[in-house]
């Protein structure tokens, strides 16, 4: 079994999301006799490559043409396809990020390939193709078939481990033929956030809800995340009444997350709210509400106000962090 | 201006999710369904750039009888007319096979849906549809304008925001900031009655992925209790006893 992986990378770096998309795909290679191509588009310099090689790459697809230098789906998801074609492949890897679900239908619908998002098993391949996928926000969870002889899978961030599987993967150029001359879209400008972890592929998030009385009481969540490296995040109510942005938000309306330690503080735990952080591998609810619906889903709990509660993890935060330095 | 709006169905988000027939199926007793949060988003949207510059807006959905109710609501709302085609919705390949079938020969300039439907949240209808109907697709899009046949847009990108410019048509997903719901007035309900909603035979497409089970996650484990006055415990036991730090 030939399997492509999505080898995004963002200014050169290869991204740790696609990283655990190769370990993903090495894993089943190893069960199935079978290797893995990743697929690299866009300008990446050549000593990047050994990385993909580390976790498992047997063979590099390089895209480097011009017309890659900037995001879109309509091209890149060309350059997938064309990979997937050019290998003879089965199975295509992708990461459930933003980027990765733009290409990832796009590539399905230009392969007929059947499609799932947000899985979080490997497959199984006793009786057909099965995939086990998160569904209803993360309240339930779906084990779907798929039928076609290409099939092309998301694989939700942060579900997968990057495991080390050493090899010497080899280059080869590739061109997929694409003009930039027929492109209706046109980029105008990237805004990232820089030194901030991102929410959506984060290990750790620390989220704040209306317990934390207003967003001048933040700093208080911003420097617990960047003593522990976690990401920032907060409850719908907080982003409703824009204390934080909505890209922020998580539950069932806003970010579904994934992370190691999910640590809310002065949330409740409405139904919506637990739908979006309940795969967490841990949780920790504070609330000065004994009665707060988190605690029955949390695995520490800490009854108390935030803002007494807070300062004292802050400080042994840092302290265990100048332990570890 | 020609808009089209992809609608599902999906429960309201305060169900509690179980499962019927040996959790081969979701059950709905009981439960309330409603118009997918982020499909209302871009309806409302759709409706505010028609309202600027003119034009119409369709709604279209692939489902039975039974999502009437939430087809109306999208006409109350204040969509032109509605289309359902009539049939099950599979998976999202066949869903989006209807509707690019129905779409193909009715020369949209936007075709927007949500996001993901809060119930499947595959997130995958706006890029299939802009390959089957070969139209750009934007997905996660918090703004949108339309001037002189572009479409000026910001979208969220892993870490960050984009803002871009595409030439109509093309194919868009609604993300949360994009506007706030409109609720229906009594106006807009009455004057649904009468708005045509027609029902269309689907095509022979075949879906490419069946869901074969459910599962409810395992419930937790009790919560251990950290003593307030000693909160400083809690990065000691996620340390040597969670190990997640």
């Amino acid at each position: 079994m030939k399997i492509i992986v999505f080898a995004e990378n963002q200014d050169g770096q290869f991204k740790k999301s696609s990283l655990e998309a190769i370990s993903y795909a090495a894993q089943i290679a190893a069960k199935n006799n079978g290797s893995v191509i990743a697929v690299s588009i866009g300008q990446v310099s050549d000593d990047k490559f050994a990385e993909l090689g580390k976790y498992g790459a047997d063979q590099i697809f390089n895209y480097s043409q011009d017309v890659f230098n900037t995001f879109y789906g309509e091209t890149y998801s060309k350059a997938l396809a064309h990979a997937t074609k050019n290998a003879n492949a089965e199975l295509v890897i992708v990461s459930n990020t933003y980027s990765g679900k733009t290409v990832a239908p796009r590539v399905a619908a230009q392969l007929g390939a059947g499609i799932v998002s947000g899985v979080i098993s490997f497959p199984s391949t006793e009786n057909g193709f099965n995939v086990r996928r998160s569904v209803f926000s993360g309240k339930a969870f779906a084990d779907v078939a798929i039928n076609t002889s290409i099939k092309v899978l998301a694989i939700t961030p942060n579900s997968f481990s990057i495991v080390e599987n050493n090899k010497t993967a080899s280059i080869e150029n590739m061109d997929a033929g694409i003009s930039s001359d027929t492109l209706a879209s046109k980029s105008i400008e990237v805004a990232r956030a820089t030194g901030k972890v991102i929410l959506t592929e984060a290990e750790l998030v620390i989220s704040g809800g209306r317990g934390m009385k207003g967003p001048e009481n933040w700093h208080l969540i911003e420097e617990l995340a960047d003593t522990l490296g976690a990401a920032t995040a907060c409850s719908k109510p907080v982003s409703d009444i824009h204390w934080r942005p909505h890209s922020e938000h998580v539950g069932q309306t806003g970010i579904t997350i994934k992370p190691n330690l999910y640590i809310a503080i002065g949330i409740s735990g409405a139904i919506q709210h637990l739908a979006g952080v309940s795969s967490s591998k841990v949780i920790v609810a504070i609330n000065k509400d004994p009665e707060a619906p988190f605690f029955k889903a949390a695995d520490y709990g800490i009854v108390g106000d935030a803002f007494d509660v807070l300062p004292k993890i802050i400080e042994a935060a840092k302290t265990f962090k100048s332990q570890q330095a | 201006m020609k808009v089209l709006v992809c609608i599902s169905q999906v429960p309201d988000t305060t169900t509690k999710v179980g499962f019927t027939d040996n959790n081969t199926k979701f059950n709905n007793q009981g439960v309330q369904f409603i118009i997918n949060p982020y499909d209302e988003l871009a309806l409302t949207r759709a409706l505010e750039i028609t309202e600027k510059q003119g034009g119409t807006v369709t709604v279209i959905n692939v489902g039975l009888a039974d999502t009437e109710p939430s087809i109306r609501k999208a006409l109350a709302i204040g969509a032109n007319d509605a289309v359902r085609i009539n049939a099950e919705p599979i998976d999202a390949f066949f869903v989006a096979e209807q509707i690019a079938n129905y779409a193909k020969n009715e020369n949209y300039d936007l075709i927007l849906t949500g996001r993901e439907s809060i119930d499947y949240n595959g997130g995958m209808m706006a890029g299939l549809l802009g390959e089957m109907l070969q139209l750009p697709s934007v997905n996660v899009i918090t703004a949108i304008e339309i001037e002189n046949g572009m479409a000026k847009l910001e979208r969220d990108i892993d870490g960050g925001r984009e803002r871009l410019e595409i030439k109509l048509p093309m194919v868009g997903s609604a993300q949360k900031e994009l506007t706030e719901p409109r609720i229906p007035n009594m106006r807009g309900i009455m004057a649904a009655r009468t708005k045509p909603l027609t029902m269309v035979e689907p095509i022979g497409a075949q879906a490419n992925t069946q869901t074969t089970s459910f599962e409810n996650p395992a419930a937790k484990g009790a919560c251990k209790m950290i003593d307030p006055a000693n909160a400083a415990q809690l990065i000691e036991l996620l340390h040597n006893e969670a190990k997640v730090i």
